[in-house]
Protein backbone atom coordinates (compact mmCIF):
# COMPACT_ATOMS: atom_id res chain seq x y z
CA UNK A 1 0.00 0.00 0.00
CA UNK A 2 1.45 3.41 -1.31
CA UNK A 3 0.85 6.51 1.83
CA UNK A 4 0.35 9.78 1.03
CA UNK A 5 2.06 13.17 2.38
CA UNK A 6 -0.25 15.22 4.21
CA UNK A 7 -0.26 18.11 1.68
CA UNK A 8 -1.11 15.12 -1.01
CA UNK A 9 -3.73 14.30 1.41
CA UNK A 10 -5.50 17.39 2.35
CA UNK A 11 -5.55 18.16 -1.66
CA UNK A 12 -7.32 14.45 -2.12
CA UNK A 13 -9.89 15.18 0.93
CA UNK A 14 -11.08 18.15 -0.71
CA UNK A 15 -10.83 16.19 -4.41
CA UNK A 16 -12.96 13.40 -2.86
CA UNK A 17 -16.47 15.15 -1.94
CA UNK A 18 -16.05 16.87 -5.95
CA UNK A 19 -15.29 14.29 -7.92
CA UNK A 20 -18.94 12.63 -7.68
CA UNK A 21 -20.72 16.18 -8.20
CA UNK A 22 -20.12 15.37 -12.14
CA UNK A 23 -23.32 14.35 -13.27
CA UNK A 24 -23.91 11.82 -15.92
CA UNK A 25 -27.25 12.92 -18.09
CA UNK A 26 -29.83 11.51 -18.19
CA UNK A 27 -31.92 9.97 -21.65
CA UNK A 28 -34.48 7.35 -19.81
CA UNK A 29 -38.34 8.09 -20.97
CA UNK A 30 -40.61 7.16 -18.22
CA UNK A 31 -39.40 7.57 -14.54
CA UNK A 32 -37.87 4.66 -13.22
CA UNK A 33 -38.51 4.11 -9.28
CA UNK A 34 -35.41 3.90 -6.16
CA UNK A 35 -36.60 3.78 -2.86
CA UNK A 36 -33.88 3.77 -0.27
CA UNK A 37 -34.67 2.90 3.29
CA UNK A 38 -33.01 4.78 5.55
CA UNK A 39 -32.42 8.48 6.26
CA UNK A 40 -28.76 8.16 7.41
CA UNK A 41 -25.47 9.05 6.09
CA UNK A 42 -25.46 6.04 3.59
CA UNK A 43 -29.50 6.34 2.87
CA UNK A 44 -29.42 10.11 2.28
CA UNK A 45 -26.16 10.20 0.36
CA UNK A 46 -27.91 7.81 -2.09
CA UNK A 47 -31.02 9.70 -2.57
CA UNK A 48 -29.24 13.17 -2.78
CA UNK A 49 -27.04 11.73 -5.70
CA UNK A 50 -29.55 9.94 -7.88
CA UNK A 51 -32.04 12.29 -7.40
CA UNK A 52 -29.18 15.37 -8.71
CA UNK A 53 -27.95 13.12 -10.99
CA UNK A 54 -30.63 11.76 -12.91
CA UNK A 55 -33.92 13.79 -13.32
CA UNK A 56 -35.37 10.50 -14.84
CA UNK A 57 -35.65 8.65 -11.51
CA UNK A 58 -37.96 9.19 -8.84
CA UNK A 59 -36.44 8.65 -5.79
CA UNK A 60 -38.34 7.85 -2.67
CA UNK A 61 -36.11 8.07 0.91
CA UNK A 62 -37.69 5.93 3.96
CA UNK A 63 -37.10 7.52 7.37
CA UNK A 64 -39.70 7.53 10.48
CA UNK A 65 -37.52 10.32 11.91
CA UNK A 66 -38.01 14.06 11.29
CA UNK A 67 -34.27 14.39 11.74
CA UNK A 68 -30.95 13.26 11.85
CA UNK A 69 -28.25 13.13 14.97
CA UNK A 70 -24.73 12.34 13.35
CA UNK A 71 -22.87 9.75 15.54
CA UNK A 72 -19.81 11.80 14.49
CA UNK A 73 -18.82 14.53 16.85
CA UNK A 74 -21.14 13.66 19.28
CA UNK A 75 -18.88 12.61 21.04
CA UNK A 76 -17.98 16.19 20.83
CA UNK A 77 -21.33 17.21 22.20
CA UNK A 78 -20.42 14.23 25.35
CA UNK A 79 -18.11 16.76 26.35
CA UNK A 80 -20.23 19.97 26.67
CA UNK A 81 -18.03 21.46 23.60
CA UNK A 82 -20.81 21.24 21.12
CA UNK A 83 -24.34 22.35 21.63
CA UNK A 84 -26.97 18.39 20.77
CA UNK A 85 -28.74 20.44 17.97
CA UNK A 86 -25.52 21.23 15.71
CA UNK A 87 -25.48 17.29 15.15
CA UNK A 88 -29.17 17.60 14.04
CA UNK A 89 -29.98 17.66 10.17
CA UNK A 90 -33.38 17.71 8.91
CA UNK A 91 -34.65 16.48 5.14
CA UNK A 92 -35.93 19.30 4.11
CA UNK A 93 -33.25 20.35 1.60
CA UNK A 94 -33.53 16.91 0.07
CA UNK A 95 -37.29 17.52 -0.52
CA UNK A 96 -37.55 20.54 -1.87
CA UNK A 97 -33.93 21.19 -3.96
CA UNK A 98 -33.93 17.64 -4.91
CA UNK A 99 -37.57 16.86 -5.49
CA UNK A 100 -37.05 13.43 -3.27
CA UNK A 101 -40.18 12.09 -1.77
CA UNK A 102 -39.28 11.61 1.83
CA UNK A 103 -41.60 9.51 3.94
CA UNK A 104 -41.21 9.78 7.53
CA UNK A 105 -42.61 5.99 8.26
CA UNK A 106 -40.75 2.60 9.22
CA UNK A 107 -40.08 -0.17 6.72
CA UNK A 108 -41.52 -2.90 8.04
CA UNK A 109 -40.90 -5.38 5.12
CA UNK A 110 -39.06 -6.10 1.77
CA UNK A 111 -40.71 -8.17 -0.75
CA UNK A 112 -37.96 -8.63 -3.68
CA UNK A 113 -40.04 -11.11 -5.96
CA UNK A 114 -42.57 -8.70 -5.80
CA UNK A 115 -40.21 -5.35 -6.01
CA UNK A 116 -42.19 -3.65 -3.11
CA UNK A 117 -41.79 -2.33 0.60
CA UNK A 118 -44.15 -2.62 3.00
CA UNK A 119 -44.44 0.47 5.41
CA UNK A 120 -45.92 0.60 8.73
CA UNK A 121 -48.54 2.51 8.35
CA UNK A 122 -49.99 -0.47 5.48
CA UNK A 123 -48.48 1.29 2.40
CA UNK A 124 -47.16 -0.14 -0.23
CA UNK A 125 -44.00 1.47 -2.01
CA UNK A 126 -43.48 -0.17 -5.67
CA UNK A 127 -39.45 -0.03 -7.08
CA UNK A 128 -37.32 -0.84 -10.16
CA UNK A 129 -34.25 -0.56 -7.76
CA UNK A 130 -34.52 -0.53 -4.15
CA UNK A 131 -31.19 0.84 -1.52
CA UNK A 132 -31.17 -0.57 1.76
CA UNK A 133 -28.90 1.70 4.23
CA UNK A 134 -29.94 -0.29 7.85
CA UNK A 135 -26.85 0.84 10.14
CA UNK A 136 -26.20 -1.27 13.00
CA UNK A 137 -28.21 -3.04 15.81
CA UNK A 138 -26.77 -4.97 18.44
CA UNK A 139 -26.64 -8.59 18.62
CA UNK A 140 -28.91 -10.44 21.37
CA UNK A 141 -27.74 -12.07 24.14
CA UNK A 142 -24.69 -9.98 23.26
CA UNK A 143 -23.94 -8.95 27.07
CA UNK A 144 -26.31 -11.34 29.94
CA UNK A 145 -28.21 -8.26 31.25
CA UNK A 146 -28.23 -5.67 28.90
CA UNK A 147 -31.49 -5.29 27.96
CA UNK A 148 -33.72 -2.18 26.56
CA UNK A 149 -34.04 -1.54 30.06
CA UNK A 150 -30.38 -1.40 31.73
CA UNK A 151 -30.04 0.93 27.97
CA UNK A 152 -31.83 3.36 30.07
CA UNK A 153 -29.73 2.99 32.84
CA UNK A 154 -26.05 2.53 31.76
CA UNK A 155 -26.66 4.05 28.21
CA UNK A 156 -24.68 2.99 25.01
CA UNK A 157 -25.24 5.95 22.96
CA UNK A 158 -23.96 4.21 19.88
CA UNK A 159 -26.98 5.67 17.92
CA UNK A 160 -26.91 9.86 18.54
CA UNK A 161 -29.83 10.56 19.89
CA UNK A 162 -31.84 10.49 23.48
CA UNK A 163 -29.26 7.82 24.84
CA UNK A 164 -26.42 10.62 23.69
CA UNK A 165 -28.24 13.05 26.02
CA UNK A 166 -28.68 10.68 29.01
CA UNK A 167 -25.00 9.83 29.04
CA UNK A 168 -24.33 13.52 28.82
CA UNK A 169 -26.89 13.87 31.88
CA UNK A 170 -25.25 11.63 33.73
CA UNK A 171 -21.78 12.74 33.38
CA UNK A 172 -22.75 15.90 34.27
CA UNK A 173 -24.67 14.50 37.71
CA UNK A 174 -21.93 12.59 38.22
CA UNK A 175 -20.04 13.48 41.51
CA UNK A 176 -16.01 14.23 41.17
CA UNK A 177 -14.02 11.20 42.52
CA UNK A 178 -16.71 8.95 40.29
CA UNK A 179 -15.42 6.20 37.88
CA UNK A 180 -16.79 6.18 34.85
CA UNK A 181 -16.31 2.66 33.15
CA UNK A 182 -16.54 2.02 28.84
CA UNK A 183 -17.79 -1.12 28.11
CA UNK A 184 -15.65 -1.12 23.98
CA UNK A 185 -17.11 -3.68 21.41
CA UNK A 186 -15.66 -6.19 19.59
CA UNK A 187 -14.87 -6.18 16.21
CA UNK A 188 -15.87 -5.38 13.47
CA UNK A 189 -18.03 -1.98 14.56
CA UNK A 190 -19.79 1.10 13.77
CA UNK A 191 -16.47 3.72 13.94
CA UNK A 192 -13.58 2.01 15.10
CA UNK A 193 -11.74 4.96 17.16
CA UNK A 194 -14.81 6.19 18.72
CA UNK A 195 -14.79 4.71 22.12
CA UNK A 196 -11.36 5.73 22.86
CA UNK A 197 -12.18 9.17 21.23
CA UNK A 198 -15.22 9.25 23.63
CA UNK A 199 -12.87 8.36 26.79
CA UNK A 200 -10.29 11.40 25.64
CA UNK A 201 -12.96 13.67 25.38
CA UNK A 202 -14.53 12.67 28.30
CA UNK A 203 -11.53 12.95 30.05
CA UNK A 204 -11.19 16.41 29.04
CA UNK A 205 -14.73 17.04 30.31
CA UNK A 206 -13.63 15.69 33.74
CA UNK A 207 -10.03 17.45 33.50
CA UNK A 208 -12.46 20.51 33.68
CA UNK A 209 -14.92 19.67 35.82
CA UNK A 210 -14.01 16.94 38.44
CA UNK A 211 -10.78 16.10 38.04
CA UNK A 212 -10.60 13.18 40.55
CA UNK A 213 -12.66 10.95 38.42
CA UNK A 214 -11.64 8.51 36.23
CA UNK A 215 -12.08 6.57 33.31
CA UNK A 216 -11.99 2.67 32.91
CA UNK A 217 -12.13 1.00 29.46
CA UNK A 218 -13.09 -2.64 29.78
CA UNK A 219 -12.40 -3.66 26.01
CA UNK A 220 -13.61 -6.72 23.82
CA UNK A 221 -10.32 -7.12 22.02
CA UNK A 222 -6.40 -6.96 23.15
CA UNK A 223 -5.63 -3.50 20.83
CA UNK A 224 -7.59 -1.33 19.19
CA UNK A 225 -7.78 1.24 16.09
CA UNK A 226 -4.79 3.86 16.65
CA UNK A 227 -3.68 2.73 19.94
CA UNK A 228 -0.48 4.39 19.61
CA UNK A 229 -1.91 7.43 19.14
CA UNK A 230 -4.58 7.26 22.22
CA UNK A 231 -2.08 6.07 24.62
CA UNK A 232 0.46 8.91 23.66
CA UNK A 233 -2.07 11.26 23.70
CA UNK A 234 -3.75 9.90 27.00
CA UNK A 235 -0.44 10.50 28.72
CA UNK A 236 0.02 14.17 27.75
CA UNK A 237 -3.57 15.03 28.33
CA UNK A 238 -4.84 13.52 31.34
CA UNK A 239 -1.64 11.58 33.32
CA UNK A 240 -3.28 8.78 35.23
CA UNK A 241 -7.31 9.06 34.59
CA UNK A 242 -7.80 6.66 31.95
CA UNK A 243 -7.25 3.13 32.76
CA UNK A 244 -7.64 0.53 29.52
CA UNK A 245 -7.98 -2.86 29.86
CA UNK A 246 -7.62 -5.63 26.99
CA UNK A 247 -9.65 -8.76 27.24
CA UNK A 248 -7.12 -10.88 27.49
CA UNK A 249 -6.45 -9.61 31.41
CA UNK A 250 -10.23 -9.57 32.20
CA UNK A 251 -11.50 -12.77 30.31
CA UNK A 252 -14.33 -10.05 28.32
CA UNK A 253 -17.47 -8.57 30.00
CA UNK A 254 -20.19 -10.97 30.07
CA UNK A 255 -23.00 -9.56 32.50
CA UNK A 256 -24.18 -6.40 32.98
CA UNK A 257 -25.92 -5.87 36.26
CA UNK A 258 -27.99 -2.45 35.59
CA UNK A 259 -29.47 -2.50 39.17
CA UNK A 260 -25.46 -2.37 41.20
CA UNK A 261 -24.42 -0.30 37.67
CA UNK A 262 -21.81 -2.95 37.41
CA UNK A 263 -19.98 -4.58 34.54
CA UNK A 264 -19.12 -8.38 34.86
CA UNK A 265 -16.44 -9.74 33.48
CA UNK A 266 -14.86 -13.61 33.82
CA UNK A 267 -12.35 -12.31 36.11
CA UNK A 268 -13.36 -9.52 38.02
CA UNK A 269 -16.53 -7.26 38.40
CA UNK A 270 -16.32 -3.28 37.78
CA UNK A 271 -19.02 -0.97 39.69
CA UNK A 272 -19.47 2.08 37.95
CA UNK A 273 -20.75 5.90 39.01
CA UNK A 274 -21.83 5.89 35.32
CA UNK A 275 -21.59 3.27 32.64
CA UNK A 276 -20.95 3.40 28.80
CA UNK A 277 -22.00 0.29 27.24
CA UNK A 278 -21.42 -0.47 23.77
CA UNK A 279 -22.69 -4.24 23.03
CA UNK A 280 -21.22 -6.23 20.02
CA UNK A 281 -22.80 -5.32 16.66
CA UNK A 282 -23.86 -6.34 13.25
CA UNK A 283 -26.58 -4.73 10.34
CA UNK A 284 -29.58 -3.19 11.14
CA UNK A 285 -32.87 -5.13 11.95
CA UNK A 286 -34.28 -4.87 8.46
CA UNK A 287 -31.11 -6.42 6.66
CA UNK A 288 -31.37 -9.44 9.04
CA UNK A 289 -35.58 -10.05 8.67
CA UNK A 290 -34.87 -9.23 4.50
CA UNK A 291 -32.59 -12.28 4.48
CA UNK A 292 -29.61 -9.42 2.96
CA UNK A 293 -27.61 -10.89 6.25
CA UNK A 294 -24.99 -13.65 5.75
CA UNK A 295 -24.06 -15.95 9.14
CA UNK A 296 -21.63 -13.26 9.95
CA UNK A 297 -24.57 -10.82 10.79
CA UNK A 298 -23.61 -8.48 7.98
CA UNK A 299 -24.37 -8.15 4.19
CA UNK A 300 -22.16 -9.32 1.63
CA UNK A 301 -22.43 -6.69 -1.79
CA UNK A 302 -21.02 -6.04 -4.94
CA UNK A 303 -17.93 -3.58 -4.12
CA UNK A 304 -18.70 -1.80 -7.58
CA UNK A 305 -22.15 -1.70 -7.70
CA UNK A 306 -22.98 -2.36 -3.70
CA UNK A 307 -25.49 -4.14 -4.91
CA UNK A 308 -26.50 -7.35 -2.57
CA UNK A 309 -24.84 -10.78 -2.96
CA UNK A 310 -28.19 -12.56 -1.73
CA UNK A 311 -30.93 -10.36 -3.08
CA UNK A 312 -30.56 -9.11 -6.60
CA UNK A 313 -32.03 -5.88 -7.28
CA UNK A 314 -31.32 -4.40 -3.48
CA UNK A 315 -28.52 -2.78 -2.67
CA UNK A 316 -26.59 -1.83 0.66
CA UNK A 317 -24.68 0.60 1.84
CA UNK A 318 -22.87 2.03 5.17
CA UNK A 319 -22.01 0.54 8.38
CA UNK A 320 -24.19 -2.90 7.41
CA UNK A 321 -22.44 -4.15 4.67
CA UNK A 322 -18.90 -6.41 4.66
CA UNK A 323 -16.82 -3.71 3.63
CA UNK A 324 -13.84 -5.44 3.39
CA UNK A 325 -10.77 -3.10 3.99
CA UNK A 326 -13.05 -0.26 4.65
CA UNK A 327 -13.91 0.77 8.00
CA UNK A 328 -17.66 1.52 9.46
CA UNK A 329 -17.27 5.20 8.91
CA UNK A 330 -19.87 7.69 8.07
CA UNK A 331 -17.44 9.03 4.94
CA UNK A 332 -16.92 5.67 3.74
CA UNK A 333 -21.09 5.36 4.07
CA UNK A 334 -21.46 8.60 1.71
CA UNK A 335 -18.36 7.25 -0.79
CA UNK A 336 -19.94 3.98 -0.78
CA UNK A 337 -23.51 5.74 -1.53
CA UNK A 338 -22.08 7.66 -4.75
CA UNK A 339 -20.68 4.92 -6.17
CA UNK A 340 -24.15 2.52 -5.44
CA UNK A 341 -25.92 5.89 -7.02
CA UNK A 342 -24.06 6.26 -9.93
CA UNK A 343 -24.23 2.37 -10.84
CA UNK A 344 -27.97 2.17 -10.51
CA UNK A 345 -28.45 5.32 -12.52
CA UNK A 346 -26.15 3.70 -15.63
CA UNK A 347 -28.57 0.81 -15.21
CA UNK A 348 -31.42 3.02 -15.16
CA UNK A 349 -31.41 5.30 -17.37
CA UNK A 350 -28.07 4.67 -19.54
CA UNK A 351 -25.90 7.03 -18.07
CA UNK A 352 -21.97 6.79 -18.10
CA UNK A 353 -20.52 4.13 -15.94
CA UNK A 354 -17.58 5.68 -12.95
CA UNK A 355 -15.02 3.54 -11.36
CA UNK A 356 -15.88 3.63 -8.18
CA UNK A 357 -13.52 6.37 -6.31
CA UNK A 358 -13.80 5.13 -2.39
CA UNK A 359 -12.18 7.49 0.32
CA UNK A 360 -12.43 7.29 4.12
CA UNK A 361 -11.09 10.44 5.37
CA UNK A 362 -11.70 10.72 9.17
CA UNK A 363 -10.81 13.18 12.23
CA UNK A 364 -10.48 11.81 15.68
CA UNK A 365 -10.32 14.30 18.88
CA UNK A 366 -8.00 13.34 21.60
CA UNK A 367 -8.19 16.58 23.23
CA UNK A 368 -10.21 19.59 22.23
CA UNK A 369 -6.83 21.33 20.52
CA UNK A 370 -5.97 17.63 19.26
CA UNK A 371 -6.85 15.73 16.48
CA UNK A 372 -5.47 13.48 14.26
CA UNK A 373 -6.16 12.34 10.88
CA UNK A 374 -6.64 9.54 8.54
CA UNK A 375 -7.63 9.30 4.86
CA UNK A 376 -7.78 6.34 2.39
CA UNK A 377 -8.74 5.20 -0.86
CA UNK A 378 -10.10 1.66 -1.66
CA UNK A 379 -10.62 0.17 -5.10
CA UNK A 380 -12.87 -3.11 -5.96
CA UNK A 381 -10.10 -5.89 -5.73
CA UNK A 382 -11.25 -9.41 -6.81
CA UNK A 383 -14.74 -8.78 -5.44
CA UNK A 384 -13.53 -7.30 -2.14
CA UNK A 385 -12.76 -3.81 -1.01
CA UNK A 386 -8.83 -3.09 -0.84
CA UNK A 387 -7.52 0.21 0.40
CA UNK A 388 -4.72 1.49 -2.18
CA UNK A 389 -3.11 4.57 -0.54
CA UNK A 390 -3.28 5.52 2.92
CA UNK A 391 -2.26 9.07 5.37
CA UNK A 392 -2.62 8.53 8.65
CA UNK A 393 -1.23 10.72 11.56
CA UNK A 394 1.97 10.18 13.85
CA UNK A 395 2.38 9.71 17.70
CA UNK A 396 5.93 12.31 16.90
CA UNK A 397 3.20 15.06 15.08
CA UNK A 398 3.90 18.48 16.65
CA UNK A 399 1.02 20.36 18.82
CA UNK A 400 0.63 22.74 16.21
CA UNK A 401 -0.30 19.86 13.67
CA UNK A 402 -2.74 18.90 15.55
CA UNK A 403 -3.90 21.98 16.58
CA UNK A 404 -4.62 22.63 13.01
CA UNK A 405 -6.30 19.28 12.70
CA UNK A 406 -8.81 20.15 15.06
CA UNK A 407 -9.88 23.11 13.21
CA UNK A 408 -9.62 21.58 10.32
CA UNK A 409 -12.12 18.87 11.53
CA UNK A 410 -14.74 21.99 12.34
CA UNK A 411 -14.59 22.58 8.36
CA UNK A 412 -15.08 18.72 7.77
CA UNK A 413 -17.78 18.30 9.62
CA UNK A 414 -19.88 21.35 7.83
CA UNK A 415 -19.22 20.34 4.05
CA UNK A 416 -19.50 16.88 4.78
CA UNK A 417 -23.06 17.11 6.13
CA UNK A 418 -23.74 19.74 4.01
CA UNK A 419 -22.53 17.24 1.24
CA UNK A 420 -25.25 14.26 2.37
CA UNK A 421 -28.20 16.38 3.71
CA UNK A 422 -27.55 19.78 1.02
CA UNK B 1 3.72 11.00 34.16
CA UNK B 2 1.32 8.34 34.67
CA UNK B 3 0.60 6.83 38.15
CA UNK B 4 0.90 3.01 37.17
CA UNK B 5 -2.10 1.13 38.28
CA UNK B 6 -1.34 -2.63 38.77
CA UNK B 7 -3.80 -5.09 38.90
CA UNK B 8 -4.34 -8.96 39.16
CA UNK B 9 -6.99 -11.58 38.55
CA UNK B 10 -6.12 -14.74 40.76
CA UNK B 11 -8.46 -17.19 42.55
CA UNK B 12 -8.93 -17.05 46.41
CA UNK B 13 -9.25 -20.76 46.90
CA UNK B 14 -7.95 -23.54 45.21
CA UNK B 15 -7.59 -27.68 46.18
CA UNK B 16 -4.00 -28.82 47.08
CA UNK B 17 -2.14 -29.78 43.74
CA UNK B 18 -4.39 -27.79 42.01
CA UNK B 19 -2.50 -25.63 38.95
CA UNK B 20 -4.38 -22.49 38.98
CA UNK B 21 -3.86 -19.24 36.63
CA UNK B 22 -2.46 -15.67 37.72
CA UNK B 23 -3.49 -12.67 35.44
CA UNK B 24 -1.61 -9.49 35.93
CA UNK B 25 -1.54 -5.90 34.34
CA UNK B 26 -0.27 -2.84 35.12
CA UNK B 27 -1.44 0.40 32.92
CA UNK B 28 1.97 2.25 32.37
CA UNK B 29 3.68 3.74 29.08
CA UNK B 30 6.89 2.22 29.01
CA UNK B 31 8.72 5.32 27.75
CA UNK B 32 11.26 3.36 25.69
CA UNK B 33 14.09 6.76 26.30
CA UNK B 34 14.09 6.84 21.94
CA UNK B 35 11.36 9.27 21.87
CA UNK B 36 11.41 13.35 21.29
CA UNK B 37 9.06 15.64 22.39
CA UNK B 38 7.99 18.29 19.76
CA UNK B 39 10.82 20.85 21.88
CA UNK B 40 13.15 18.34 20.34
CA UNK B 41 13.98 16.97 23.55
CA UNK B 42 14.53 13.25 24.30
CA UNK B 43 11.95 12.01 26.57
CA UNK B 44 13.76 10.27 29.76
CA UNK B 45 13.70 6.54 29.66
CA UNK B 46 10.86 5.37 32.15
CA UNK B 47 9.92 1.91 31.70
CA UNK B 48 9.02 -1.14 34.29
CA UNK B 49 12.13 -2.78 34.16
CA UNK B 50 11.73 -5.99 36.78
CA UNK B 51 8.41 -8.12 37.68
CA UNK B 52 8.15 -10.33 40.18
CA UNK B 53 5.46 -13.02 41.96
CA UNK B 54 6.54 -14.70 45.53
CA UNK B 55 4.11 -17.26 47.05
CA UNK B 56 4.97 -17.09 50.71
CA UNK B 57 8.36 -15.21 50.13
CA UNK B 58 9.48 -17.94 47.60
CA UNK B 59 9.91 -16.66 44.12
CA UNK B 60 7.72 -18.55 41.69
CA UNK B 61 7.67 -15.85 38.71
CA UNK B 62 10.22 -13.06 37.89
CA UNK B 63 10.58 -10.84 34.39
CA UNK B 64 13.20 -8.48 33.40
CA UNK B 65 11.72 -6.00 30.95
CA UNK B 66 13.31 -3.64 28.03
CA UNK B 67 12.80 -1.29 25.92
CA UNK B 68 11.11 -3.26 23.75
CA UNK B 69 8.16 -4.67 25.40
CA UNK B 70 5.03 -2.51 24.37
CA UNK B 71 2.62 -0.44 26.94
CA UNK B 72 0.77 -1.97 29.68
CA UNK B 73 2.49 -5.35 30.14
CA UNK B 74 0.21 -8.39 30.72
CA UNK B 75 1.29 -11.51 32.55
CA UNK B 76 -0.48 -14.35 32.37
CA UNK B 77 1.27 -17.45 34.17
CA UNK B 78 0.43 -20.95 36.02
CA UNK B 79 0.97 -21.80 39.68
CA UNK B 80 0.47 -24.94 41.83
CA UNK B 81 -1.39 -24.20 44.71
CA UNK B 82 1.05 -25.83 48.15
CA UNK B 83 -0.16 -24.03 51.09
CA UNK B 84 -2.23 -21.08 52.22
CA UNK B 85 -0.73 -17.77 52.82
CA UNK B 86 0.15 -14.84 50.58
CA UNK B 87 0.65 -14.04 46.91
CA UNK B 88 2.56 -10.84 46.09
CA UNK B 89 3.42 -8.88 43.29
CA UNK B 90 5.78 -5.93 43.07
CA UNK B 91 6.41 -3.83 39.91
CA UNK B 92 9.65 -2.26 39.42
CA UNK B 93 10.17 1.27 37.80
CA UNK B 94 13.02 3.05 36.27
CA UNK B 95 13.84 5.59 39.03
CA UNK B 96 13.60 3.39 41.90
CA UNK B 97 9.99 3.52 42.35
CA UNK B 98 7.89 0.04 43.32
CA UNK B 99 4.48 -0.55 42.90
CA UNK B 100 2.68 -3.59 44.70
CA UNK B 101 -0.10 -5.63 45.31
CA UNK B 102 -0.74 -8.81 47.84
CA UNK B 103 -3.20 -11.19 47.82
CA UNK B 104 -4.52 -13.72 50.42
CA UNK B 105 -5.01 -17.50 49.16
CA UNK B 106 -6.51 -20.22 50.88
CA UNK B 107 -5.73 -24.01 50.26
CA UNK B 108 -8.53 -26.32 50.72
Amino acid sequence: MKSWTRREFSRLAGAALLTALNQPKARGQAKARVVVIGGGIGGATVARYLAASATAIEVTLVEPRQSYATCFFSNLYLAGLRPFESLSHGYEALAKQYGIIVVHESAAAIHPAAKTVALNNGSKLSYDRLVVAPGIAFRDRALEGYDEAAMEIMPHAWNAGQQTRLLRQQLESMEDGGLFVLVAPPNPFRCPPAPYERASLVASYFQRRKPKAKILILDAKDSFNAQDLFQDAWNRHYPGMIEWLPAQFTGGVTAIDAKTRSVITAGATFKAAVANVIPAQMAGRLAQQAGLANRSGWCPVDPVTFESALQPGVHLVGDAIIGGDMPKSAFCANSQAKACAFAIAADLTGSARFPAHLFNTCYTYLAPDDAFSNAISFKPVDGKLKSVISFVSKVEESSEVRRQAARAAEGWYDAFTHDVFG
Amino acid sequence: MTTPTPRVIVPSAAAKGEIFQVKTIISHEMETGLRHDDQGNVIPRKIINKFVCRYNETVVFSVDLHEAISANPFFEFSLRATESGRLDFVWEEDGGAVYTLSHQFTVG
